[in-house]
């Protein structure tokens, strides 16, 4: 299943991205309660959540600009950096890690060439570190932009990587 | 709803295998179906537990009478005598002291048979999880019918006599929950469940809201039927892309059936049901984090009490329920009480969905009578370790704990594990094999409370940062002795003071690896070795 987290992002620079904040604002609802489904889409649609979008956010909600941000920032789905095109997320649980995790992961930095929290220098990848992704029968696990992909090893990691230009 | 008389164990190990342990297990395939025992018998295999002698081996429960050596011709004979006349087959059975002693451990149980039983799972991947007339033709809906018969506090009676545990890892008496929502004074009153399962290891929330949905919203309908709330909230952990879908349709056909809604098939009952999915926080399931992230808030805890049964969802009495404890309740008003206390153990009555995972052979899901032991689950289920040697288990997440090899024999309920000193946790069961590290385990685990403290009060914020420098330090070969009393004294505070089960229990894997494995832990202090050989010890 390609979701998505996989089409192509809009820019903030975009002469729509205000109009695209709005709507979603609109559709998603201008709540409290809302909020959080409102960040979320927006991080779909942008990537990230960049203060242009939590001022626009808090000109269409009345939720200020502060709070919006601590909420945004408390969650691991609402991303407020910019990341590379890709964002590959290794779970580094238990159940993944005694299941040969502990050997992905040293192939997978030494294959990106980055450490987690990092971006490559061409922006393709941001390599992340999570917690579980609920899918543990068939560690150990990572997912690209949200796709999972499981039983991996250093061996079977290039192939899954060369999908994602 | 289905329960086996009589399980069958056959050896299938390698040497097993050699002795024609297939063919025995076809034969009995063929005899069970000959003498019509199809609904009533479990059959499955386990690795070789006997001597080459008595192989291929045959166990049967619950006599738990041991036969061996099984060969094929002997199969019909057995299967008429002991599972059709019900009469123990004397002259296969093993009979040399020596063997007996060798297999002790699968014959010396108490309480049920450790075969599968499915309650909540029994739908699951039998029915169409899209459509709501499969729902229907498989008796889906009945209990709700059932329940809108009887007087609210009737409904309650049931569930507190069926001695029902919440399965999220407390085991909290799920009728006295709902008694106190329903004495809670208020018009509006919540139902949620909770589907935001983040214990590492644990899937099994998300099998049954993929495979039964409808289930879900049934429960849920009887909760508030029950407590007298008319809205209800599913929360979603947001990587569960597929279950979300699943539900959220499953919501949007039960409205149009006119299920969910305004005056439900005209009985007066009003109740609407909402999905929130979350955005990633392992914090949001504890009860009151959940809350405030489907109030749009940042998932911080709340102080307790006011508990949510009371002062809930935007300050209204709230029923908070774990998506397994839902998927039980509609089996038991449609069965009632003392069929479901004829499962499992007197004090954990019911069964269990588990997933089994780690250096076994076999992972995956499975449902079974509360009380079996691990060592059942890993030759049974697991059909024995993958490699080396069983050397402890993680019962998953916060919620949980280590278990060593030699508590492998107890029970498996919430009374049996807190006798000894460790909890059953959410149903995750990570089997670890000798070739892992206690030391890097732990660590591991650090590492994940740490990052997912939510940092509103100190004791978890500086507490998991500090036993994680410290478990790297020791696993970097820079550990001390004084570190092994530091890490004591932090589990010790975390547990006291702080505010949620996220702090409170993070120090549980420490005060583990302390108790059973002190000696690993000293290995690496005092000689500078790590005997799995897993850590770097700072090369």
């Amino acid at each position: 299943m390609e979701n998505a987290a996989t089409q192509q992002k809009m820019n903030y620079d975009h002469p729509d991205a205000i109009n695209e904040i709005r709507d979603i604002v609109l559709e998603t609802g201008r709540s409290k309660e809302a909020l959080i489904a409102v960040l979320k889409k927006v991080a779909d649609r942008f990537g990230y959540i960049s203060n242009i979008a939590v001022q626009e956010v808090s000109r269409q909600t009345s939720i200020s600009a502060a709070e919006i941000f601590s909420v945004a920032t408390f969650y691991r789905m609402l991303p407020t950096t910019q990341r590379g095109r890709h964002v590959i997320e290794f779970c580094e649980s238990l159940p993944c890690h005694v299941v040969g995790g502990r050997e992905l992961y040293r192939a997978l930095v030494e294959q990106l060439g980055i450490q987690p929290g990092e971006t490559s220098a061409d922006g393709r990848f941001t390599l992340l570190t999570t917690s579980c992704l609920g899918v543990c029968e068939v560690g150990p696990v990572l997912s690209v932009d949200n796709n999972i992909h499981g039983n991996l090893s250093a061996e079977t990691l290039p192939e899954i990587l060369a999908k994602y230009e | 709803m289905k329960k086996y008389r009589s399980m069958v164990l056959i050896s299938s190990g390698e040497s097993s295998q050699q002795k024609g342990s297939d063919a025995v297990i076809d034969a009995f395939h063929q005899a069970i179906e000959k003498y019509d025992l199809g609904g009533e018998v479990y059959v499955t295999t386990i690795p070789d537990a006997s001597s080459a002698k008595t192989q291929p081996l045959v166990i049967v429960y619950p006599e738990a009478v041991a036969y061996g050596p099984v060969l094929e011709e002997n199969v019909d004979f057995l299967v008429s005598e002991h599972l059709y006349k019900g009469r123990i087959a004397e002259s296969l059975k093993v009979s040399d002291p020596f063997e007996m002693k060798r297999i002790s451990w699968l014959l010396h149980r108490t309480g049920t048979m450790p075969a599968e039983n499915r309650i909540v799972l029994e739908y699951v991947g039998v029915i169409d999880p899209n459509s709501i007339d499969d729902f229907l033709t498989h008796d889906g809906g009945q209990a709700f019918a059932t329940a809108m018969e009887m007087e609210p506090q009737k409904i309650i009676e049931i569930i507190k006599k069926s001695g029902l545990r919440g399965r999220g890892g407390a085991g909290f008496p799920t009728g006295i929950k709902w008694q106190a929502v329903r004495d809670a004074p208020g018009d509006k009153k919540y139902i949620i469940c909770n589907a935001d399962e983040s214990e590492p290891g644990t899937f099994k929330d998300r099998v049954i809201l993929e495979g039964n949905p409808f289930s879900m919203i049934e429960a849920m309908l009887i909760a508030g039927y029950a407590c007298g709330a008319d809205e209800g909230y599913i929360y979603i952990r947001g990587e569960y892309h597929d279950a979300i879908e699943k539900i959220t349709n499953a919501i949007r056909a039960s409205k149009d059936f006119g299920v969910l809604g305004k005056n439900i098939l005209n009985t007066g009952f009003n109740f609407d049901i909402h999905v929130h999915s979350g955005a990633g926080a392992y914090i949001c399931g504890e009860e009151t984090a959940l809350l405030e992230s489907i109030e749009g808030k940042r998932g911080e805890p709340r102080p307790k009490p006011p508990y949510p049964t009371t002062h809930g969802l935007w300050g209204k009495p709230t029923l908070i329920n774990n998506v397994e404890t839902l998927g039980n309740i509609p089996p038991i008003i449609q069965n009632g009480a003392d069929w479901f206390r004829a499962q499992g153990t007197p004090s954990s009555p019911g069964t269990k969905v588990y997933t089994i995972l780690g250096n076994v052979n076999k992972t995956g899901l499975m449902e079974v009578p509360m009380g079996i032991t691990l060592r059942e689950v890993i030759g049974i289920y697991g059909k024995g370790m993958k490699s080396g040697s069983f050397k402890f288990a993680q019962t998953g997440g916060s919620s949980g704990s280590i278990i060593p090899a030699i508590l492998q024999d107890t029970p498996m309920d919430f009374d049996s594990y807190r006798n000894v000193g460790v909890s059953l946790g959410s149903g995750a069961l990570l089997i670890c094999d000798d070739s892992n590290c206690i030391v890097d385990c732990v660590r591991v685990l650090m590492r994940f409370f740490q990052v997912e403290s939510c940092g509103k009060c100190v004791p978890c914020r500086i507490g998991t940062e500090q036993a994680l420098e410290i478990m790297t330090a020791i696993s970097e070969g820079r550990g001390t002795m004084e570190h092994l009393a530091q890490l004591e004294w932090l589990r010790h505070g975390m547990e006291e003071f702080s505010n949620c089960g996220l702090g409170q229990t993070a120090g549980t894997p420490i005060k583990n690896m302390l108790d059973h494995f002190r000696a690993e832990v000293e290995a690496h202090i005092k000689l500078g070795v790590c005997p799995a050989g897993v850590c770097s010890m700072g090369k």
